[in-house]
């Protein structure tokens, strides 16, 4: 509990401040706008900062918001504590609706996507009758709680600051739960997120109805607050600047959204009351200096003044240590597994155009065996660990998993049959720490979603899996580096973090890409004894490797592959005086 | 409808469309090589427009004292970049571009201005100072952060729009203006009358698109950015700079809004904030064209432009959410026709 102390402090000062005497109501009504922008600039904070989808349309979610209170309670009368909950769902089912259509947008179309959209919207608020057109709807009820009319800026305070504090606190929940970790995970790319189970477009679409909901709710807010509606609030400019309050407080940071909204909002206010005076009347001088001082932020502190002042704090990490003692179930088994052929190639054939990466290879993986595919560079190695893993989909032949055809199966369903696999260039997620990027592996043996999450009901299901992510810690031996940042460590020990978050799948087959990479020569005796360890203990591995040595050693099995066709398979001693091996190794004459 | 309209509204949109065009061009230009999307794109459609009707009146635009101002900044960002080994080719070479080069124009364009109206003389002066306004945006807003993520960039973007509105306002005021047309001469084909000024339209457009084609199909420099907007690191390793790049980017993106803006200036009046949704109409081209292809993106502005004549005809009040979603169904046909590639990012 002695994290949430800065936040009851927090809302403590947030309480106190109104009663102050004599306090100007002009600062109350700031502290409200900055309550209200800071709604949004959460969502965005989720949504564009630690999710990666970068979103220009959210006014457009507050004027869902503000404009279904104010048509309810206008026109049918409606009490605005009914209609919260209908502003919040309009909002949330508008995201549905977007969100299926934009989230599946790559790259750069997605912020393009919701900038379009949140034109489009802007200019039919402005057009459609019932909401008024350009005058908007006007003679909004105020909130009322028994017989407490909040008419004025001072009485809605406390509402819209209970809601910032709430959402804070549940989106902070959320992040630091077994959907935040997904969450997380997106912006770095969905590859690595589903080769663990993660249904990366659920939990984008998950973010996106998130963030507009916040946004709906500070919609909703603000047509209490004003009392009336009109498109201005709703268009690409405010989306724009919500966007920018999230980016100059800091985006990957739940309270830079509260920090940039203050920042942001107080910074136009002085702008504007200041700037005339000292230059005489000339209203137009504060967006230019505005401007130029958002540039100038943004070239101080690229990553936010949240981050920036937090690291100035002088405040050391605090160690997690897991709780040991919750033990996770073992992963349900199929029946199929059982059988001694866990993996089995038949012509698997990968051509991208008129490359054939992979030509009709044909090997399997039987229990308890380690089998190593090795090549030259470009011999299709990589390429058949993604054709097995469904990351690609292959060409011509048949793979089977555990006794399923896994043609038309995604990636998750792979990993559900218990496979699970590193990379090549390691996947992790450098801002997360070792604990949370291993604890990923453990992904599909949970079952927490976002709501308990939310409200902190997932806390056993979340003990369980960082205490099995922390023993695969501690079996790869990089227990003194658990609360690191993955990104911190060295390249080696990434790919060893890699190998924890695959054991936490507690799998049959391990897929390992270079897993000896970058390690020294003590390491991968240790990571070799592991491997042995693995395999007595019934796993089988299927690893690619250039280091002949740390291969030879290990291995049961060599399959060889050179220009995508397979040349060579045998024992390690065979391998070693196959003369096509050399050949393919060495060169014709050698 | 009779073929009159047809003809006229399909005459419209490709003049509308040629401009979007241009616009949809330098964006992707700037976006392919400096990862910056172009929102002040806007107002270097307005500064270039406004600039011309203000010169055509025989004032100075204040355009030209901007320039002068921020190459004093970018001067004083030079030096400070360059502290550590001032050297006397690189002063020199800052002290050209920073302080001669808008002093020279700035100069000319007092001398010129109300002397004598000519049409040529005026343009080249607005050209040349949106250039330099161009040139020295990438400089002190964007160069020093160049290494920063999309989204940061696309904030200063912002950050930028939102000062150079700002000061359009100051320099042109509320009021709009129109400027000359370039050619007053119009023929008739059968019943369509189609305006000198929008063959201008047309020529210009298809010259500029041939002049891109040339400079980056047969000139050391034009290669040099289009390694830079295929690999940023692989181009840095041989010998490319990247800061180089990004200000003859912003070069071209600036001259080219201005000539879009001097190009339909005389056509409608143009506002100090009108360039922003005109920008972001040749925005929605060049996401049509996916932010990579030059031809695509030309067509698509076409495209855009047709609709959006016919639309504002059938349905002016619905003029913009049709041009706006009309790139939503293109989108979801280019994400699900190229699925999505992972990405090594930074």
């Amino acid at each position: 509990m002695s994290q949430r102390w800065p936040i009851v402090v927090f809302a403590l000062v947030m309480a106190a401040l109104p009663l102050i005497p004599d306090i100007p109501p002009f600062w109350i009504v700031l502290l409200d706008n900055i309550g209200l922008a800071a709604l949004v600039a959460m969502g965005l904070v989720l949504l564009t900062g630690v999710g990666g989808l970068t979103s220009f349309g959210q006014a457009a979610f507050c004027g869902f918001g503000a404009y279904t209170t104010a048509v309810l309670s206008t026109s049918y009368g409606l009490s605005p504590w009914l209609t919260l909950p209908l502003s919040l769902l309009v909002s949330g089912i508008a995201a549905v609706i977007l969100g299926i259509i934009t989230v599946r947008l790559s790259g750069h179309y997605l912020p393009l996507g919701t900038l379009a959209w949140g034109l489009g919207l802007f200019y039919l608020f402005s057009k459609l009758e019932f909401l008024g057109r350009n005058d908007g709807i006007s003679a909004i009820p105020p909130l009322e709680i028994g017989g407490l009319r909040m008419l004025d800026p001072g009485s809605i305070y406390y509402v819209i600051w209970i809601a910032v504090i709430l959402a804070a606190l549940l989106t902070t929940n959320l992040l630091d739960s077994r959907t935040g970790r997904a969450i997380r995970a997106l912006r770095r790319g969905h590859v690595a997120a589903e080769a663990f189970g993660v249904q990366t477009a659920r939990a984008k679409l998950l973010v996106f109805i998130y963030a507009a909901v916040l946004a709906g709710l500070s919609g909703w807010l603000y047509a209490h607050f004003q009392r009336a509606t009109n498109p201005t609030p709703f268009g690409a400019q405010a989306s724009i600047e919500y966007l920018f309050i999230a980016v100059v407080g800091g985006a990957g940071y739940v309270w830079g959204g509260v920090l940039g909204a203050a920042v942001v909002v107080i910074l136009k206010e002085v702008l504007q009351s200041y700037l005339p005076m000292i230059f005489g009347g000339q209203g137009q001088l504060e967006i230019i200096v505005f401007g130029i001082v958002l540039v100038a932020l943004l070239h101080l502190a690229p990553a936010g003044i949240w981050p920036w002042l937090t690291g100035l704090l002088p405040s050391k990490r605090k160690a997690l240590r897991p709780d040991l003692s919750a033990t996770l179930l073992a992963r349900p088994v199929s029946a199929a597994t059982s059988s001694d052929v866990l993996l089995t190639l038949d012509g698997a054939r990968k051509q991208f155009g008129g490359v054939v990466a992979v030509n009709d290879v044909s090997f399997t993986v039987n229990a308890k065996e380690i089998v190593a595919l090795i090549g030259p560079n470009g011999a299709g190695k990589s390429t058949t660990f993604n054709l097995i893993t469904r990351v690609l989909s292959s060409t011509a032949g048949r793979i089977t998993v555990c006794g399923t055809d896994v043609d038309g199966t995604t990636p998750q369903q792979i990993a559900k049959l218990g496979v699970a696999r590193t990379f090549q260039h390691v996947k992790l997620v450098p801002d997360m720490t070792v604990l949370e990027n291993v604890a990923m592996g453990a992904h599909l043996r949970g079952n927490a979603g976002a709501v308990s999450s939310m409200l902190r009901l997932d806390r056993a299901d979340e003990a369980r899996l960082l205490a099995e992510a922390a023993r695969q810690i501690a079996r790869v031996g990089l227990s003194d580096q658990i609360d690191q940042l993955a990104g911190s460590l060295s390249l080696g020990q990434q790919r060893i973090v890699e190998i924890a978050r695959a054991l936490c799948v507690d799998p049959v087959l391990l897929l390992l890409d270079e897993p000896a990479a970058g390690l020294r020569h003590m390491e991968k005796q240790q990571l070799a004894a592991l491997l042995r360890q693995l395999r007595d203990g019934g796993m089988s591995v299927l690893l690619v490797e250039h280091d002949m040595g740390f291969v030879m050693d290990l291995a049961d099995r060599i399959v060889v592959l050179d220009f995508g066709t397979k040349i060579a398979e045998g024992t390690p001693d065979a391998i070693k005086t196959n003369p096509d091996v050399i050949r393919a190794y060495l060169g014709a004459t050698a | 409808m009779d073929t009159t309209i047809l003809l006229f509204l399909i005459q419209d949109g490709i003049t509308n469309g040629a401009i979007y065009a241009l616009l949809g061009l330098a964006l992707v230009l700037v976006f392919a090589v400096t990862r910056v999307i172009l929102i002040p794109q806007g107002e270097f459609i307005t500064y270039g427009a406004l600039s011309y009707a203000t010169l055509a009146t025989g004032q100075v635009p204040g355009t030209a004292q901007l320039a002068v101002a921020m190459g004093v900044v970018a001067f004083c960002l030079d030096l400070y970049t360059a502290r550590k080994a001032l050297r006397a080719r690189v002063l020199l070479r800052a002290f050209v571009v920073d302080i001669v080069f808008p002093l020279v124009v700035f100069a000319l364009t007092v001398l010129l201005a109300g002397r004598q109206n000519n049409i040529p003389v005026n343009i080249t002066l607005s050209l040349l100072i949106v250039a330099a306004i161009g040139l020295f945006l990438y400089r002190i807003a964007f160069q020093p952060i160049a290494h920063t993520s999309v989204l940061v960039l696309l904030i200063a973007s912002v950050g930028c729009h939102l000062a150079m509105q700002g000061f359009g306002l100051v320099f042109f005021g509320a009021e709009g203006l129109r400027g000359p047309a370039i050619s007053d001469a119009a023929i008739s084909i059968g019943q369509l009358r189609v305006s000198g000024q929008s063959l201008v339209v047309y020529g210009i457009t298809a010259a500029l698109i041939v002049a891109l084609w040339l400079f980056f199909d047969f000139t050391l420099y034009g290669k040099a950015l289009r390694a830079m907007a295929v690999n940023r690191l692989g181009a840095r390793l041989v010998g490319i700079r990247t800061s180089l790049s990004g200000q003859i980017a912003f070069l071209l993106a600036s001259v080219i809004g201005a000539i879009s803006g001097i190009l339909i200036v005389p056509i409608t009046t143009l506002y100090y904030d009108t360039g922003f949704i005109v920008g972001l109409k040749g925005f929605v081209a060049a996401i049509i064209g996916g932010l990579i292809s030059y031809p695509l993106t030309a067509v698509a502005a076409i495209v855009v432009g047709i609709v959006e004549a016919f639309s504002s005809f059938y349905a002016s009040n619905y003029k913009e959410v049709i041009v706006f979603t009309l790139i939503i169904p293109v989108l979801v046909l280019r994400s699900l026709a190229a699925p999505e590639v992972e990405e090594e990012k930074d």
